[in-house]
């Protein structure tokens, strides 16, 4: 039997005021794997991210995260908000602004879910998050608030917040794109750690040689539909598109 | 005798008087305050049948006098058929009144509140309730704490209009002992002190929210 895909969209369609963003979008995402989603500035590829978690509503198409469907109850209703924050809880989400919250300390932002959504107590919670911001190397700084962090360190913490949940799979929308130059490595590291042990994930970004480096598939969005969807290599040095071959050139004419 | 000594000799009138005050106040404050954090819970997305009779509600108390509504509801209602002791007309008085002003600090701040933190907290699962309560209500506490106080000092002042509807408050005790001693200048004097007493304090409870936001990075407000 084939293993049940992590994440499993089917015809996925969305439009803001008329206008198509997404249409007609198919991806399955397997268990272990890592898929990035490129495409150039408004090609919808963070609009897909966020119909994933349901932070947007598509307007056609299904989402099923690990066989379960998000969004639509088994009746066929749109599901209940409860339901819904649990299909959210089995996906981490790391933004491109990072997004913690300012009023909590590092250790308290990653526990927090954990405790008020999972139920977890303090102590679980504690240990929990501990481990994880020690792997994402911020476990020294538990005690300070975001805004003594630096731009790659809220990152880092934002990764441990999303992995706290324990989510099947992590969603990132250019986690990189917000940082100064120098602080892109430290962030692109974690997430390549987390590669090797396995997490599935699913990465928009515009770093090319990581996207080529971490990834098992990579998908190019244009102006809302995949053109493109093939192993990296194949997609770096044998794109079969040339709407694929120009964007490379111009994203990363080093490669 | 002297004024001071009359004063002094009817120091029980002043600490009762103090005494209620200080109990309206700290019991309409906090009702306000909750249910100013309500409404604003209220106007959160989803719910847009809410938004126009909330927004008229509290823009209509922000337009009214406060003491035309004490009025109301202590003098005018009777004729309604609703009949209420001073001390509850006083308190819901001050509760609704200041708890649309509440509601319209705190709402004026969370429609600049990012975005981004919401989805995060929406990402990760939380509820509405447990993202308002955990996530935003103590940023907007933290953000607005200079208006809070403001509105605190202004809610304790409002106390004092109470006087006329015969809640025996503070400003209640220095009139009722200047009249019958005609020591006007005195008995108020001792009064002012007492306002500035619980100011003070105030002022204090709000620094400490402000040490408190400091160290999170929030500016001063
Ligand atoms: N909430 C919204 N309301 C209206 N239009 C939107 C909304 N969100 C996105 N769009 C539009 O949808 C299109 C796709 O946006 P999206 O953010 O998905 O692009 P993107 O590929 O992530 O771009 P970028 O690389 O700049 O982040 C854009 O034209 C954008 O203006
Ligand atoms: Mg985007």
């Amino acid at each position: 039997m084939p293993e049940t895909a992590a994440v499993s969209i089917r015809n996925l369609s969305k439009s803001f005021d008329g206008t198509e963003v997404l249409r007609d979008v198919s991806l399955e995402v397997q268990p272990g794997e890592v898929v990035s989603i490129l495409g150039s500035s408004g090609s919808g590829k963070s609009t897909l991210l966020r119909c994933i978690n349901w932070l947007e509503q598509p307007d056609r198409g299904d989402i099923r995260i690990a066989g379960d469907r998000i969004g639509v109850s088994d009746s066929g209703k749109p599901m209940s908000r409860r339901e819904l924050a649990g299909m959210r809880a089995r996906l981490g989400m790391v933004f491109q602004g990072f997004n913690l919250w300012p009023h909590l300390s590092v250790l308290r932002n990653v526990t927090e879910a954990p405790i008020h959504v999972q139920g977890l107590s303090k102590t679980e919670a504690d240990e929990r998050a501990m481990a994880l911001l020690e792997k994402v190397g911020m476990a020294d700084k538990r005690e300070q608030y975001p805004y003594t962090l630096s731009g790659g360190q809220k990152q880092r913490v934002a990764i441990a917040r999303a992995l706290a949940m324990q989510p099947k799979v992590m969603l990132f929308d250019e986690p990189t794109s917000a940082l100064d130059p120098e602080l892109v490595g430290e962030v692109l590291g974690v997430i390549k750690d987390l590669s090797k042990e396995g997490y599935t994930m699913v990465l928009v970004t515009h770093e090319m040689e990581f996207a080529r480096a971490v990834s098992d598939q990579v998908v190019f969005l244009d102006k809302g539909i995949i053109i493109e969807k093939s192993h990296p290599s194949e997609f770096f040095e044998n794109p079969k598109t040339d709407r694929v071959r120009r964007f490379l050139e111009l994203e990363a004419p080093a490669v | 005798m002297s004024n001071w000594d009359i004063l002094w000799s009817s120091y029980d009138v002043f600490l009762s008087g103090f005494y209620n005050t200080l109990k309206l106040f700290g019991l309409s404050a906090v009702l306000a305050f909750l249910m100013g954090s309500a409404m604003v819970f209220l106007l959160e997305g989803s719910r847009p049948r809410l938004k126009v009779p909330l927004r008229i509600f509290i823009d209509g108390m922000r337009m009214l006098p406060f003491l035309i509504l004490a009025y109301l509801l202590y003098y005018g209602l009777p004729s309604a058929g609703i009949r209420m002791s001073a001390w509850t007309a006083g308190i819901i008085a001050l509760v609704i009144y200041h708890g649309a002003y509440f509601a319209e600090i705190l709402r004026g701040c969370r429609a600049t509140f990012a975005q981004g933190q919401v989805e995060a907290a929406i990402a990760q699962g939380f509820s509405q309730p447990q993202m308002f309560m955990r996530i935003i209500l103590p940023q907007l506490i933290l953000k607005t704490r200079g208006l809070l106080g403001n509105q605190l000092i202004i809610l304790l002042k409002d106390t004092a209009f109470l006087v006329i509807i015969t809640v025996r408050e503070l400003t209640a005790a220095a009139s009722s002992l200047s009249s019958t001693y005609f020591i006007p200048m005195e008995a108020f004097i001792v009064v002012i002190g007492f306002y500035w007493l619980i100011s003070i304090g105030l002022e204090l409870f709000i620094k400490m929210i402000g040490r408190f936001g400091a160290k999170r990075g929030f500016e001063n407000a």
